[in-house]
């Protein structure tokens, strides 16, 4: 094994478990789809960092959360729900990128980079999972009951505020880490299918939990090997693999 | 409106305290620009049952909000005469929240932030009258019942001294809605607990509470036992409709 796939390998095991762990909560929200938009934030990003000559990194990660920030701060000045706020953000998001990003230099962030992943962005990767793992398991059950009634959280003198927050930002470092992984278009899927086809087939929140992780992570070895014996880009096949575990799932509904 | 009232027999030696727990003086609140309520007077005693009855609209969710501190108040003022530790059930918990999740009975016990023994939540949800069998069933099976007494134990295996319900048999079937208030002057029986409770449900009042606050649109209306202050008259004042009743001996 070269050393080139095992920083793919790592990378995109961390990246995808992250993903998933978070997409449980996510689905919980009905906010999914939210991912989608905050992922294309990351193309005008995208197009000054290849314009100027920067990392990628530099240019989609300031990019990706401040339109969490952003999204935060809509939702708590305006009664507009966040379907309508990530509409607003995804139009932003692509409508300004195109008149910049030159496509023909952008694959990299369509369709993701993870098999030529660096050793220093895969430190960076393991840093960022770690601090996003412990931020979600920290927020984890409060934005569960958040979701249910804010004031069984809020009659504990609990700041849901500051709880939201921490959910959007953990929420925007995802999707910035998976447009490494499978790029912009798709980033969206690395949250979704895995905890979809876990609640497929959990009956508890530690199985929901545990399967979405799992179903995430062989999705993503599964993409990366089948790209080494097709020679076809990682990003798309991690996401077919998803589908495939997904489709599998509906077969063991509980 | 014709309601049939059933009114049975509350143990006598019930025992309350007379001290006063909670007394809130003038409170005037505004949300919105709107005056919600205005020269608002009453109080609580330990150990008691105080309902507050009205119409919608009257501000019943609001002014339990207010005393819980989760909304401001403009004038006046909220006296806690000793620190409770508060237990609160709101209005209209999000089922389908719930529903998007695989989640258990027991670990819907779990997001408390103080972890319960299995034992503990054994004897939390038996003491509302649910069997431990419940425990590994998903929430999303439970009857309307079942799932506002598993509420109910969940806010009670906190052990609060006072406990905060707002329209708490919301969404139960009649006959469901009275097991649930029997349940709370049983638990009010076998420890101290002092209850504040909203609802638009006269019968309830009439045959759980000790005292009624109610409230009317921008004004409140009365504030006394139920039996000696609610009148035809004053009912019908208060809910803007002729409210006939008939009272089982």
């Amino acid at each position: 094994m070269t050393l080139q796939l095992i920083l793919s390998l790592t990378s995109g095991i961390i990246i995808s478990g992250i993903a998933a762990y978070l997409g449980t909560l996510m689905l919980s929200k009905r906010m999914s789809v939210v991912a989608g938009p905050l992922a294309h934030l990351a193309f005008p990003g995208v197009a000054i960092a290849i314009l100027c000559g920067f990392d990628l990194a530099l240019g989609v990660f300031p990019f990706v959360l401040l339109g969490a920030i952003f999204i935060w701060l809509l939702e708590r000045k305006t009664k507009l729900p966040m379907e309508n706020l990530s509409a607003v953000i995804f139009a932003t998001g692509v409508g300004s990128s195109l008149l910049f990003l030159p496509i023909a230099e952008a694959e990299e962030a369509l369709v993701g980079n993870i098999m030529q992943i660096s050793s220093i962005e895969t430190i960076m990767i393991t840093i960022l999972g770690i601090i996003v793992f412990f931020s979600t398991q920290k927020i984890y059950k409060n934005i569960i009951l958040i979701n249910i009634h804010e004031d069984l959280v809020k009659v504990d003198k609990k700041n849901i505020d500051l709880y939201n927050l921490v959910y959007l930002l953990a929420v925007a470092v995802v999707v910035a880490l998976g447009v490494y992984l499978v790029g912009g278009l798709i980033t969206a899927a690395l949250i979704a299918i895995p905890a979809g086809a876990s609640r497929n087939i959990s009956s508890s929140l530690f199985q929901y939990k545990l399967w979405a992780v799992i179903f995430g992570i062989l999705g993503t070895v599964m993409g990366i090997i089948f790209s080494l014996i097709f020679n076809l880009s990682a990003g798309p096949l991690i996401i077919v693999s998803g589908a495939i575990i997904f489709l599998l799932s509906l077969f063991f509904q509980k | 409106m014709v309601l049939a009232l059933n009114v049975p027999k509350i143990s006598n030696n019930r025992k309350q305290s007379m001290n006063k727990l909670l007394e809130v003086k003038n409170l005037k609140v505004i949300l919105d620009h709107e005056v919600i309520h205005d020269k608002l007077s009453f109080s609580i005693k330990e150990g008691e049952m105080l309902t507050i009855l009205g119409p919608n609209g009257a501000g019943k969710s609001v002014l339990l909000k207010v005393l819980l501190g989760l909304l401001p108040y403009d004038k006046g003022k909220i006296i806690w005469h000793k620190k409770p530790r508060i237990g609160y059930l709101p209005q209209n918990l999000n089922r389908l929240a719930v529903k998007n999740l695989p989640l258990t009975v027991e670990d819907f016990f779990k997001l408390k932030d103080i972890v319960y023994s299995h034992q503990e939540i054994t004897n939390s949800l038996q003491s509302v009258g649910l069997e431990n069998t419940i425990l590994k069933k998903p929430i999303h099976i439970l009857s309307g019942g079942q799932f506002q007494r598993m509420l109910i134990s969940w806010v009670l295996i906190s052990k609060p001294n006072m406990l905060f319900l707002d329209e708490a048999t919301a969404g139960i079937d009649i006959g469901g809605d009275e097991n649930i208030y029997s349940l709370i002057d049983t638990l009010r029986l076998q420890s101290p607990l002092t209850v504040v409770m909203v609802t638009h449900d006269i019968h309830v009042v009439y045959a759980h509470s000790d005292t009624v606050l109610c409230l009317k649109r921008k004004s409140h209306a009365c504030f006394g036992k139920p039996k000696t202050i609610l009148t035809p008259q004053l009912l019908e004042k208060i809910f803007g409709m002729e409210v006939k009743f008939y009272e089982h001996q």
